[in-house]
């Protein structure tokens, strides 16, 4: 294939730099008609895509964005791949999340400068250390890599932490899994919606979608800002503005939109060889190749579409970057920016049928969509090939709420915006 | 972002602590079937422009009280 990256294309390009690099997808006009129409243009609606061309042989997809590939959430998280999870539903998705990660470049023939950092969770009290010993016998009893760290490992893994007698909250120990680490997210949209267009998906930028066509109760296509489109199966991948799409069809949904901040300081020497988080509060930080430090904590804590934080948020996050690591207070805040995210009563996601024939839906995925994103794709392209959810996703269905089957990983109760 | 306060006035957001929809209405004991009960708890309008909210001033006089707040721009249109 002739753009297909390789050492010998870069070469080429090298020595020849008149030679432009061909446009990663094509900008097609769209068709009045698409077996499958995804709607949202993010990482999950483009890996969606590239697994539906990829797994299943559907190649005739439409990937409807409302602005640019890359504008959304996947270009707005902390890049944290892990799967240390411990509920029965989200244990065995998250970890074949993982494992696609291992191998996306590859799969892509794009870097997506996936990292095996590790990720370390520090406990902040003995109790901490005994919730820890269980999420990681039962990680491992799944086949996940999980070590559990006491005080001196951790001194010796991360020196740069307040260990002093003063230390606000003392550090205990940790949990390590050393297959976790980041990715870079850009690339992940890119490569996906890349991969796509090369298999025939059709991805069309700057074209909302305003409503659902519906006949005798079916979906079966969409009106947006560049036309009527005709569809066999429409897969919605918004989150953020979940509820928003979804009210289009007529359903109301256990989601509510809240925005979660991510924070980067000015660029120093390499010094922090992990991600690192924390137990006392939620609090989450690498370091980028770039050398700047990315970190978050929680939600604002009120439903809002507005992309823009409250700075209460960002005092506390950085209270707890500073109480953590001390050095960090001499460092300047060089970007801030915030991203509109699903919350859902339980925290956990959805992707699953819906009421509504033929309209499948992909969504809520509160803090944890990015590092789920391959195998958010891979099983919501299963979902809409099949007309059936996938063994990894049947816990993320919409009527879990009605069945008793909530996966509230935290134990924190039906509080969408405590989760 | 600044809320009015019905008893204190206009304070900052840092003082109160979000309280969800305050449009729903809960069934009455007994009312309904477990589908009622789950539309109730679970589902949410979410919209994108004017919502009815409840707040409580946690820092302050501790009052809960109910605002209208636009979510597409988080503009306060008031308090009661």
């Amino acid at each position: 294939m002739s753009n297909r990256y390789s050492a010998f294309a870069l070469a080429r390009h090298a020595l020849q730099p008149d030679l432009p690099w061909p446009r990663a997808w094509a900008s097609p006009e769209p068709k009045p008609s698409y077996d499958v129409v995804i709607v949202g243009g993010g990482g999950h609606g483009l890996a969606t895509a590239h697994y539906l061309a990829k797994n299943h042989g559907i190649k005739n997809v439409a990937v409807l964005e409302r602005s640019y590939i890359g504008s959304g959430n996947v270009g707005r998280n902390t890049t944290i791949i892990r799967s240390n999870y411990m509920i029965g539903g989200n244990t065995a998705f998250f970890e074949h999340s993982l494992k696609l990660w291992e191998g996306l470049s590859h799969e892509l023939n794009f870097n997506c400068m996936v990292s095996h950092r590790g990720q370390i969770v520090l406990a902040a009290s003995p109790g901490q250390i005994d919730q820890f010993a269980r999420r990681g016998n039962i990680m491992r009893l799944n086949g996940i890599d999980a070590e559990l760290l006491d005080r001196s490992e951790v001194m010796k893994l991360l020196p740069y932490l307040d260990y002093s007698k003063d230390a606000r909250f003392p550090i205990w120990g940790g949990i390590l899994q050393k297959r976790a680490g980041t990715a870079r997210h850009d690339a992940v949209a890119w490569g996906y919606g890349r991969s796509a267009d090369q298999q025939g998906v059709h991805i069309i930028e700057n074209c909302e979608v305003t409503g659902f066509v519906m006949e005798n109760g079916k979906a079966v296509g969409v009106e947006t800002s560049r036309g009527r489109i005709t569809a066999g199966k429409i897969g919605i991948a918004v989150a953020g503005h979940t509820s928003h799409v979804a009210k289009m069809a007529g359903l109301k949904l256990p989601v509510e939109s809240h925005i979660l901040q991510a924070f980067v300081t000015e660029p120093i020497k390499p010094v922090v060889h992990h991600v690192v988080s924390w137990g006392a509060e939620l609090f989450y930080l690498s370091q980028s190749d770039k050398g700047g430090l990315v970190f978050g904590g929680h939600i604002d804590g009120f439903n809002t579409y507005t992309q823009r934080g409250q700075f209460p948020q960002v005092r506390t996050v950085a209270e707890c970057a500073v109480s953590l690591m001390p050095f960090v207070s001499r460092l300047r805040l060089l970007r801030h920016w915030g991203g509109i995210q699903d919350m859902t009563p339980d925290g956990s996601p959805f992707i699953c049928k819906t009421p509504v024939k033929n309209l499948y839906l992909n969504g809520g995925w509160c803090y944890q969509g990015f590092k789920a994103t391959p195998a958010s794709g891979w099983t919501f392209a299963h979902t809409i090939a099949h007309d059936d959810e996938h063994e990894l996703n049947r816990c993320f269905s919409l009527d879990r709420f009605e069945k008793g089957g909530e996966l509230d990983e935290h134990g924190l109760g039906n509080w969408t915006w405590k989760q | 972002m600044k809320i009015p306060c019905p008893h204190c006035g206009l304070r900052d957001y840092a003082e109160f602590k979000y309280g969800g929809d305050a449009t729903k209405s809960r069934p009455a004991h007994g009312e309904g079937n477990l589908k009622t009960w789950h539309d109730y708890y679970f589902l949410f309008e979410n919209p994108k422009g004017p919502h009815r909210e409840y707040w409580q001033h946690v820092l302050g006089c501790r009052q809960w009280f109910k605002l209208t707040r636009n979510t597409a721009t988080n503009d306060v249109e008031g308090a009661a």
